[in-house]
């Protein structure tokens, strides 16, 4: 009888010690935060894209064994709603509403001039990485349309002029 | 003595230069070496004239508007601190014929008060409804806003003292008191308005409805998109729970009710209260199945109360002076007033809130003066993103939900949006279609996979390929969004489709100019 060779398998007891560190202390610092909440999911997912900006798909084992959940359910949740990103985005962010009260004063033109002047469809960023382009369905600032807000700051009665003054404006 | 000038920081005016003009007030005010007190409000809902500012004089507050960051020195100059005259000038505040024609009974704070300002809320009428149901019986609670014939001004136009009595009568020891302000129609803002300028009268209407149904704990869910309003609560309740209105222990009473906002995540879907709980619970917003209603088995299964915001904030009131004052207002079985939002292509936008029983013709051309850009009105959405689009023929019709549904449409939570003679009624089918695609939560068939078919069709129907067959498959897909639709999403969607092509069907057959329009 030969001598079998001894193998060791690593067993990973901890998900999410191959996550960058930020990312892993953001998951840990949202969690600790919120873990004490009813249905605490979704202000975990949102402190962890208002800490770095989106949610990275790989955080997902980790916020499931955090909170006792599957990463399925983790995973479902997370692409369920619009609003949380599972992409990178760039500096700044502006959302850009597309709904009948916008449309009604010239969203659809804005929406077109948006979308060449940045170089990008919906969801994407521009090639110098400061604007990700997101669709909005209401701001509501359904009089004083066609509206956008950049990061969080809305503007109104925005023209296409008015617009490449904007992201002009804004810092890098 | 300081004069006082007031300010919106109201998310509307700030979109259109609010914060500019306060900082050019402030350095014009310390360049004069004046006297002035700024105070941030919400908004009046004037938007044309926004950013609207206002000073304090003996008859009254003076208003000037809109008023753009450069016209700051230029004010001063006119002598603004007392009034004085400039173009800009539009009397007092009060008695601009929008406003003063108007009934606001929910909304009266809106722009008056510092939103922030506990003790400014109390000076204008706050907190006497809840002090006012303190000491009744929660079945007399109950009874007030069944009797003064509330009804859900979400949009399902649900009796609110019916459901609070479901809730008061279910068996449970935990019970929940949940706010829908995930509002997301096109066209609507007034949810939005009532959070940024008056956050106490909501968390009061709560509050109320907590010593009803004997509910202690309450949750308002507020859509993301909504920066300001999510400040402004935030600091609101954190008010109310320093000052003893939130908490174990509600003004010494012994009772007890405890608030806490979320957000949802940009899902429209989050809107039907059944998503909006799961939502709550840290799900996928998936609508459930109805029975059991929310006011037996609602979030973590205990019976709750799902209002819209103007709905807990039209109770203080309601306590406050008497279920039989509010009920004097309206027509038929819609009772009270309705805050009605004028949106899109409106030459005087903003906030009208009206007993029931005002007209569309009056709302859009006496208070609206018609569309911004000067041209006719050719079709208004009336009830967001699933209500129909109506005709000039239909303007008549009075804002009653009773009226309304009669004459095919639904008066929702009363946004109106206006369209000139410009708008591609069969593009605004397809993106009818198109929306309850991307907002479909997925649980069922109907609304899952026909709002793609129907996209498809309304591309072949306006391509001009086989256009009678594509219109009697249009219309039968409708049919089955209708009729087998598990919410309103599926369910309604049908509404702007086929309104559009039942009143402007001329949209549907001129292909190569639709076809140019929607690339």
């Amino acid at each position: 009888m030969s001598e079998r060779k001894r193998v060791t398998i690593p067993i990973r007891v901890e998900p999410g010690t191959d996550l960058p560190a930020a990312e892993r202390s953001a998951v840990l610092e949202a969690v600790k935060t919120n873990r004490g909440l009813e249905g605490s999911l979704l202000p975990i997912l949102h402190a962890i894209q208002d800490r770095i900006g989106w949610i990275p798909p790989r955080m997902v084992p980790l916020i499931a064994h955090e909170l006792n959940l599957s990463r399925a359910e983790v995973h479902g949740v997370l692409t369920f709603y619009h609003y949380f990103r599972q992409h990178q985005p760039g500096r700044h962010v502006i959302y850009l509403c597309r709904a009948e009260a916008c449309q009604a004063v010239g969203a659809t033109n804005l929406e077109a001039h948006a979308k060449r002047a940045l170089g990008t469809e919906f969801h994407g960023t521009s090639g110098d990485g400061r604007y990700t382009l997101e669709p909005v369905y209401c701001l509501g600032n359904c009089a004083s349309g066609p509206s956008l807000m950049i990061d969080r700051e809305l503007h109104g009665r925005v023209t296409p002029e008015r617009f490449d003054e904007l992201i002009t404006a804004t810092g890098s | 003595m300081s004069v006082i000038v007031y300010i919106p920081r109201e998310a509307t005016a700030l979109s259109l230069g609010a914060h500019a003009v306060a900082r050019a007030v402030t350095e014009e005010v310390s360049r004069r070496q004046e006297s002035v007190q700024i105070v941030r409000t919400g908004s009046r809902g004037l938007f044309w004239l926004e950013p609207l500012i206002e000073v304090q004089t003996s008859e009254g507050r003076m208003a000037y508007g809109p008023v753009q960051a450069a016209d700051v020195p230029g004010l001063f100059a006119a002598g603004f601190l007392g009034a004085g005259q400039h173009r800009l000038r539009l009397g007092l505040a009060e008695s601009i014929p929008y406003l003063k024609n108007q009934e606001r009974l929910t909304c009266g704070r809106l722009g008056v008060i510092d939103p922030l300002s506990l003790d400014d809320y109390r000076a204008h009428g706050g907190y006497h409804g809840l002090k006012a149901a303190l000491p009744m019986e929660p079945a007399a609670i109950v009874r007030a806003v069944t009797d003064s014939g509330l009804r859900g001004r979400g949009g399902a136009e649900f009796p609110t003292g019916i459901k609070w009595k479901t809730v008061h009568d279910a068996p449970g020891t935990q019970k929940y008191i949940v706010c829908n302000a995930d509002e997301g129609d096109s066209g609507t803002f007034s949810d939005r308005l009532l959070m940024e300028g008056d956050p106490f009268c909501l968390i009061e209407g709560m509050t109320i409805a907590g010593l009803a149904v004997g509910a202690t704990r309450g949750y308002i869910y507020l859509r993301c998109e909504y920066p300001h309003a999510h400040d402004t609560m935030t600091q609101a309740i954190a008010t109310a729970y320093a000052q003893g209105y939130l908490g174990t222990d509600l003004l010494g009473s012994g009772r007890a009710f405890g608030l806490e906002l979320r957000l949802g995540a940009g899902a429209y879907i989050c809107g039907e209260e059944t998503s909006l709980l799961e939502s709550l619970e840290g799900r996928r917003g998936q609508i459930r199945f109805k029975p059991p209603l929310p006011a037996l088995k609602g979030l973590f299964g205990c019976p709750t109360v799902v209002n819209n915001v103007i709905s807990f904030a039209s109770v203080p009131i309601i306590l406050q002076r008497g279920a039989q004052y509010y009920r004097d207002y309206g027509m038929g079985r819609s009772r009270g007033t309705l805050p009605i939002q004028l949106a899109g292509n409106i030459a005087r936008g903003g906030l009208v809130e009206r007993a029931f029983g005002v007209t569309l013709r009056e709302l859009l051309y006496d208070y609206g003066g018609g569309t911004r850009s000067g041209r006719p009105i050719r079709a208004v959405q009336v009830g967001g993103p699933l209500g129909a689009y109506w005709p000039q023929s239909k303007f008549d019709t009075p804002l009653d939900y009773e009226a309304f549904a009669q004459a095919g449409g639904m008066l929702g939570h009363g946004g109106i949006v206006v369209f000139d003679d410009t708008v591609d009624m069969a593009a605004q089918a397809r993106y009818a279609m198109e929306f309850c695609a991307i907002e479909s939560c997925g649980k069922c068939t109907p609304c899952r996979i026909g709002s793609t078919r129907g996209v498809e069709i309304i591309d072949r129907l306006i391509a001009g390929d086989r256009a009678a067959m594509q219109q009697a498959l249009l219309r039968d897909l409708c049919d089955t969004m209708f009729n087998g639709s598990l919410c309103a999403l599926g369910g309604l969607t049908p509404y702007p489709v086929l309104s559009a092509l039942d009143y402007f069907s001329e949209d549907f057959s001129k292909p190569a100019v639709l076809q140019a329009a929607m690339r």
